[in-house]
């Protein structure tokens, strides 16, 4: 059944001539591009680009999404990335002529209806996490931590705290932590974990001090544990004259149960991409505002909408840091969140989260039993479990797992993520999963464990491709189609 | 004049040196042991240093990649780079086969030689790489 | 209830009794101490159906004007170029825009050979060897790349730009770079444009220059030049292109540039106020290793066949960490995947056509205005797709606003971009304009109340600003 033919790559499919969009004439008499361009600008030809119709490129393109698992066809669950269902409806709004066709630089006053839903949605993102300062500048959660380190700087400098350089990151934490860090001109120091997978507080404590910035915490950590000492931890770092960053990756798990700006953070950022269900769009876009406390607030990127007796405008903070992107920010996902949170309301978001650990703790309580889960028996939104036995026993390692779990029909857990756990299996299943759903891949993974090891080694076996060489792809890279004739 | 592992000396951050006199001047050559190799797994590729540039102790002089991980390469002398092995990272698949010999890295000629106190023997080394592993 | 929950009272009692819990509030209870617990309902509005959400929906888009309600003249780094069915058809296919980074390159052989498909077409667009799988947008882009060449041109801490560039791209750069003490100079451009002052401000501490070409004002750089003297003191030459233009100016590499970044939106992305944008970027084969964002490579599976993964991973901040010199960890697959599906669309015939009707159109607007008693031209030819109008009545938001009551968005204007042309306003031309709607342009705004500079000789007062700004 699968077309071979039309998922040769575009440029293979060019024949000299053939073309699928026209264009009208020119107006008459007007003057020709050689008349008004000088001859040494211009290129002798346009790029070669592929010639093909438009029947070539549609079927080209429907056979190549065929090659794809997604969460509209598949159970998809990545740890940390919240594949959540997308609903449909968010598209459609998102779609509507008003909406999807606003140019960024119209003025205020042409665009209200656009600039009352971003204000609306600057309300819902201050009040689920506890923090009144919001922009929506940032175009990803990376983007969002960057800028918020940015405005921590401009805090610190402004205060003529000028020797804070430093920022914790924990050991559990995404690597975009110490990475942003480094690019807002401060060093990173790296904090333990405990055998618990928590914080350690102790080595938290030995690496306080005048030189502090900022502790970057991810709660629910990326073990998927609620970190209880936050309150502690926040009172600790507090004290020592830094802030406390909380990365927004695992948000799905406390939506109106508990709320960063109560329990200490400073400063934070969103996925809403993750929490409130933009699609991933094959890995973006997302979006990545960020929230801060009232104290922050002079110093975000802009602009940031207000209103003023029903009149909607986007106005740069006092002391802002600048821009972090053109324009105003990722809006289409923004539109989505919004829809999303109205969707569901003041009490169905919170449903959102319990049905998320509900489900989560529902997959751990069947996989436990036959694959190492080292962090205990309950979890908040997501768990992580351990394939280092199985590797020792019989060659089994987490990659291999998540390549036979591909065969059952099921997108892999994440692996390999977070270091803190050898072999590592992160399992995300979102609420929007049902239980025979959750029932079918705990049984997927219980067979994988019983399978021989020779078979889960070729694994996949079911797909176009499998295993490929990762090593020759690193080592002697191709990165674009070369015509072999030229 | 094949190089023996076993007469070296090693980093405990798994570079092996291997100190001569050249024209009067103490200089070390340095690459990465067979171990390091090994836990690397498929080395894709590696970045040099150039010729005459000085390092302290301690300083990074260049790294290596594999697919999912980068390791600095660490100087354990303070000097002057006075040769480097250009066209190893065309051939990473001889550095594997070949680490001591084919797979030497840099020279550099060694202005403080105290660096050399921390070094490992053979025996120390391979005792270091048995606890890790 | 609203929203996408489905558990049967059954399906929880189950699932809670394999858990070995009481309820879900006993698990939050073991994890989330109780007084740290909301102990009421957020603060948001009611639940809200489909329908009556839908119905919000469209009487908040109501409220805004749009390119489908009104003619767009507007440019200023986004465009109201046409956007192809095959497009949106293809993009909103689930298993595209539900899918995530191919991380298990098995299941997502569709992404990967789109993104590989899209680097080649954005290598052919630029002549360069090089492209990543897109960043954020264009100006997050130009500073992406300035970072590169920072990272890439050693012991350098000056880098150089010039006010032609679009100045929301020079905004994120000084906020970038003011982080890390990097020197930026921006230099002015003259009636020739701006090698001039460029070349005059190079020298051998200048990590890098960035340019726009066609530059914000819609006019051509002299880059060749640029890229010479650029090289000859050992920095970088980077270029922000409009991938449009490529139809039929040279591409940045055949004229010297090491770095080429571009704002994608022209190619089949919608305008939605501002994002998400497509940010593109190629480099010359030297630099690839210091290339941010993602990259696909070609190689073969373990049976020999051809395939696609992600590749030269140790670049990103997962793996290098403190080490990275970005820290972008994702990518703009669905837009960059809407941008190969409209050059594929396109082909060379349709690019170089699109081009010309950009180039021709906006330079018959452009005679037009000129022979209009009310407007003057700021700059002389060569312009590409936009130019830059003086309201020589200096109400340039008056009649904006007359241009948009009468179903014009007519053009961006400079008050809050550049404060040297506050009486001017750049005027934006596509191909999807007609002659007609050029003419029913220029009628408008000649048909808009005089400005209250209009018995003033001399027009450049700003004076008359401070008033209309009200």
């Amino acid at each position: 059944m699968r077309n071979q033919q039309a998922t040769k790559l575009l440029f293979e499919m060019s024949r000299p001539g053939r073309r699928s969009h026209h264009l009208p004439a020119l107006p008459a008499g007007s003057e020709t591009v050689t008349d008004l361009l000088p001859a040494e600008q211009l290129a002798d030809a346009p790029p070669p680009l592929p010639e093909l119709s438009e029947g070539d490129v549609v079927r080209h393109f429907v056979n190549l999404s065929t090659q794809n698992m997604s969460v509209d066809t598949h159970f998809y669950p990545l740890g940390s990335c919240t594949m959540k269902y997308n609903p449909k409806r968010n598209e459609r709004m998102a779609s509507l002529g008003g909406i999807v066709d606003v140019h960024p630089l119209q003025d205020d006053e042409s665009i209200q209806g656009m600039l009352q839903l971003l204000h609306e949605l600057q309300g819902m993102f201050a009040e689920i996490s506890g923090l009144p300062g919001v922009s929506m500048q940032p175009a990803a959660g990376a983007h969002g931590e960057l800028a918020a380190l940015f405005v921590a700087a401009a805090y610190f400098a402004d205060k003529g705290e000028t020797s804070r350089k430093v920022v914790l990151t924990a050991d559990s934490a995404h690597g975009t932590n110490p990475a942003s860090a480094q690019m807002a001109g401060f060093s990173t120091k790296t904090v333990k974990s405990g055998p618990n997978g928590l914080v350690d507080v102790e080595d938290l404590k030995s690496k306080l001090g005048d030189d502090t910035a900022v502790f970057m915490l991810t709660n629910p950590n990326t073990l998927g544990l609620f970190d209880a000492q936050v309150q502690e931890i926040a009172d600790l770092v507090h004290q020592a004259g830094g802030l406390i960053y909380l990365d927004g990756a695992n948000m799905n798990a406390i939506l109106g149960i508990t709320r960063p700006g109560d329990f200490g953070a400073d400063l934070m950022h969103y996925n809403p991409h993750k929490t409130f269900s933009g699609p991933h769009g094959g890995g973006g876009p997302g979006a990545g505002p960020i929230c801060v406390r009232d104290f922050l607030a002079p110093y975000l990127p802009g602009p940031i909408v207000e209103e003023h007796a029903g009149e909607f405008r986007c106005v740069n903070p006092a002391k802002s840091i600048g821009r972090v992107r053109s324009f105003f920010g990722n809006v289409g996902v923004l539109v989505r969140a919004y829809v999303y949170i109205r969707t569901y309301g003041k009490e169905g978001l919170r449903k959102v989260s319990e049905d998320a650990l509900l489900g989560a703790n529902y997959l751990l309580s069947k996989v436990k039993h036959f694959l190492d889960v080292p962090h205990g028996d309950r979890c908040m939104h997501e768990f992580v479990a351990s394939a280092s036995r199985l590797k020792k026993e019989k060659h089994l390692s987490a990659m291999d797992i998540a390549k036979r779990i591909l065969d059952y029909g099921f997108h892999a857990p994440t692996v390999y993520f977070p270091l803190v756990v050898d072999e590592a299996v992160m399992v995300e299943p979102t609420e929007t999963e049902s239980k025979e759903t959750l029932d079918a891949f705990a049984e997927a993974l219980f067979r994988i464990t019983e399978e021989s090891d020779d078979l889960i080694q070729d694994a996949p076996l079911s797909t176009k491709i499998s295993r490929p060489d990762d090593v020759t792809a690193a080592r002697r890279p191709i990165l674009r189609w070369t015509d072999p004739a030229s | 004049m094949s190089r023996d592992k076993t007469k070296l000396l090693y980093a405990e951050t798994h570079e092996w040196v291997d100190v001569a006199e050249e024209n009067g001047q103490q200089v070390a050559t340095i690459g990465i042991s067979d171990f390091a190799i090994e836990q690397l797994n498929d080395l894709v590729y590696m970045e040099l240093p150039e010729v005459g540039k000085a390092l302290d102790a301690g300083d990074e002089f260049g790294e290596v990649e594999s697919v999912k991980a980068v390791s600095p390469l660490y100087s354990p002398i303070a000097g002057e780079v006075t040769d480097v092995h250009e066209g190893l990272p065309d051939e990473l698949d001889n550095l594997n086969s070949d680490p001591f010999n084919f797979g030497w890295i840099v020279k550099i000629k060694i202005t403080d030689a105290s660096g050399l106190e921390s070094l490992m023997d053979y025996a120390a080394y391979q005792k270091q790489c048995a606890e890790s592993g | 209830m609203n929203g996408y929950l489905f558990h049967t009272d059954d399906d929880r009692r189950e699932m809670l009794r394999s858990i070995g819990a009481e309820s879900v509030q006993e698990i939050i209870d073991s994890q989330v101490p109780n007084e740290l617990q909301m102990q009421q309902p957020l603060e948001l509005p009611p639940a809200a159906d489909e329908w009556a959400l839908e119905s919000d929906m469209r009487g908040l888009a109501a409220r805004n004007a749009s390119v489908s309600s009104h003619l767009c003249f507007m440019g200023g780094g986004a465009y109201d170029h046409f956007v192809p069915a095959v497009v949106d058809e293809i993009a909103s296919r689930g298993e595209f825009y539900t899918s995530y980074t191919p991380y298990q390159a098995e299941v997502s052989q569709g992404n990967l050979q789109a993104m590989f498909e899209y680097e080649t077409l954005v290598s052919e667009i630029t002549g360069l060897d090089v492209s990543n799988a897109s960043l954020y947008d264009g100006g997050s882009a130009a500073t992406e790349a300035v970072l590169m060449a920072l990272a890439s041109v050693r012991k350098r801490n000056k880098v150089i730009t010039s006010d032609a560039v679009h100045p929301q791209y020079r905004q994120i750069l000084e906020t970038y770079l003011h982080q890390i003490g990097v020197e930026l100079v921006v230099v002015s451009a003259s009636e020739q444009g701006t090698s001039e002052a460029i070349i005059e401000a190079l020298d051998d501490q200048t990590a890098c220059v960035l340019i726009q070409h066609p530059n914000f004002y819609g006019r051509l750089e002299d880059v060749e030049k640029i890229a010479a003297v650029t090289h000859e003191q050992g920095g970088l030459l980077i270029q922000s292109f409009d991938p449009i233009s490529t139809g039929l100016l040279k591409r940045p590499g055949d004229m010297g540039v090491d770095i080429a970044i571009a704002e994608g939106q022209c190619l089949g992305n919608p305008l939605q106020y501002g994002g998400p944008y497509l940010g593109i970027m190629a480099c010359r084969q030297e630099l690839m290793r210091r290339m941010p964002g993602r990259i696909a490579g070609q190689t073969t599976d373990r049976r020999g066949n051809r395939c696609w993964v992600l590749t030269l991973q140790t670049r990103e901040q997962h793996i290098r960490r403190e080490k990275a010199t970005s820290n972008i960890c994702s990518n703009q697959t669905l837009l960059a995947l809407r941008a190969t599906i409209y050059l594929s669309l396109l082909g060379p015939q349709g690019l170089k056509e699109t081009a010309e009707h950009c180039v021709v159109k906006t330079n018959l607007a452009r005679e037009k205005f000129a022979a209009s008693e009310r407007f003057e031209i700021v700059h002389p030819q060569p312009v590409f797709k936009e130019f830059l109008v003086r309201d020589l009545q200096g109400d340039v938001a008056g009649l904006l606003k007359h241009a948009q009551g009468q179903g014009l968005l007519a053009g961006v204007p400079m008050k809050d971009l550049d404060s040297r042309y506050e009486d001017c306003f750049l005027v934006a031309v596509t191909e999807k304009r007609t002659e007609a709607e050029l003419d029913r342009l220029i009628e408008t705004l000649q048909s808009a109340p005089a400005g209250r500079a209009s018995d003033a000789t001399a027009c450049d007062s700003s004076d008359n600003i401070t008033v209309q700004s009200v």
